[in-house]
């Protein structure tokens, strides 16, 4: 499970949690989130821009 | 606040000079408070007349608001200061008290609404008295949207969530949040947007395009979202819904209070605080556009495509709207550390002043398809331009000698 990072507000999505309030159920792997998922917190960042986090 | 998005932006950002501003630095936290001065006029000129049965002062408002704020902007000027980064973190640390600022506002506005509407039902007035009370509540909720704008912007907040529900519910501007945020965000300054207005259309013209294509969009992505949840559009869980019913229950209690007379005037002052709304989004993006990408994607938003305008008196009252090419940049930043950007494109007056010359589109052409056209260097095709008149335009703006050079 890994973690990706919008890069203009921070933003984690967690595989292991998702995007709930967006629709998106715990365990959603990143890949199965649609190009067009705009960052959930400032919104002027799709799934493109987001980067992997190594931890 | 993440580091990541501070590194590009604050070298262009104007530097903070801390032995000018530091006494305005210290005080500015309680400059904010300036914000009241919109619902404490609204309020005072509902009583005063009231009480003198003048029906002029039901107007006061809204001469206020499109006069004699414009002339105090005018006075005051420029805010030199923009936060350093060690001063942005203690302006964060201290979000409480600005968060609670924007708490207050949001119970003011309902204070204000509820006494123009006792005023205004409880008392005998002429139809052109009731007019100017209906312009100043539509002021009243171009500021209160204003806050309700600031707090629909903490999506991770849920007392700051539910606050923004409450206060666009005042004006019953339900998609207000989730359009602004998901839809006009997204797609700012782009020819897909209808909330950014493009060179050659009017005001008015824009209203038709801007009022049922927002609300539109609002509306379908909270229903996009509750179908990825498996829930009905009807659930309990639309955040749209939710807003609305706490329109329909206040409404409905002042009506019962005050008398039928108050539901019309309560819909039409809500109908013409979303006309004020619309004049702000139209002089926010006025003709800047986006360009698309190798792969088709738009570049995304910088300070240069919205207008800004870093005047002190407005910005307070708005709580930093105004500078509104870093909050466009950056839609997270708390309105405390908006930082002016000198590079972004400048409006040269405050809101209220621009969304009057707005009301009057020969005046607005006149002021503002000049400085589009330095904008763009003179190249048109970089241009957000109304599709009706894009020859026109083209014909009598664009040089492609300045474009080439």
């Amino acid at each position: 499970m890994s973690k990706y990072q919008c890069p203009d507000c921070g933003y984690v999505y967690d595989e292991t949690q998702g995007c709930e309030e967006e629709g998106y159920a715990p365990g959603t792997e990143w890949e199965d989130i649609p190009d067009d998922f705009p960052c959930p917190e400032c919104f002027v960042r799709d799934k493109p821009d987001f980067v992997e986090i190594n931890e | 606040m993440s580091e990541m998005n501070t590194a590009s932006s604050l070298s262009s950002a104007k530097d903070n000079s801390p032995k000018d501003n530091s006494h305005w630095a210290t005080a500015k936290k309680y400059w904010y408070l300036v914000t009241f001065i919109a619902p404490a006029a609204l309020l005072a000129t509902a009583l005063l007349a009231a009480i003198t049965g003048q029906g002029g002062w039901l107007w006061g408002f809204t001469a206020i608001f499109f006069v004699i704020i414009p002339i105090v902007d005018t006075i005051v000027g420029e805010d030199p200061y923009n936060p350093s980064k060690e001063e942005e973190v203690e302006l964060s640390s201290n979000d409480n008290y600005y968060k609670n600022i924007l708490y207050l506002a949001t119970a003011t506005q309902w204070a204000g609404l509820i006494t123009m509407t006792y005023v205004v039902t409880q008392y005998s007035w002429a139809w052109y008295d009731i007019l100017g009370a209906v312009l100043s509540v539509g002021a009243l909720h171009a500021i209160g949207l204003t806050i309700s704008h600031e707090l629909g912007h903490k999506v991770r907040d849920k007392h700051q969530t539910l606050a923004a529900k409450i206060c666009s519910a005042c004006s019953g501007y339900a998609h207000f949040n989730i359009e602004h945020n998901k839809g006009h965000h997204k797609h700012v300054a782009t020819p897909e947007d209808p909330a950014s207005s493009r060179m050659g259309e009017s005001l008015y013209k824009f209203a038709l395009r801007e009022l049922p294509g927002a609300a539109h969009r609002g509306w379908k992505l909270e229903a996009d979202r509750l179908k990825r949840l498996n829930k009905s559009f009807f659930s309990k869980d639309n955040e749209l819904l939710q807003t609305l019913a706490i329109t329909f229950v206040a409404y409905g209690l002042m009506t019962a209070a005050f008398g039928w007379m108050a539901l019309p005037f309560l819909l039409l002052t809500a109908a013409y605080g979303w006309f004020q709304l619309t004049m702000a989004n139209y002089i926010e993006h006025y003709g800047l556009l986006r360009q698309k990408s190798e792969d088709g994607r738009y570049e995304r938003c910088q300070p240069k495509h919205s207008w800004n305008n870093n005047f002190k008196a407005t910005n307070l009252i708005t709580l930093h709207l105004q500078r509104h090419s870093d909050h466009h940049a950056h839609p997270t930043r708390a309105y405390q550390i908006l930082r002016d950007y000198p590079e972004a494109p400048q409006l040269p007056h405050g809101y209220p002043a621009m969304m009057a010359l707005a009301m009057v589109p020969p005046l607005w052409r006149l002021v503002m398809d000049h400085r589009v056209v330095k904008w763009a260097n003179g190249n048109m095709s970089l241009v957000n331009m109304d599709p009706a008149s894009k020859n026109k335009l083209f014909n009598k703006y664009h040089n492609p000698q300045v474009a080439t050079s």
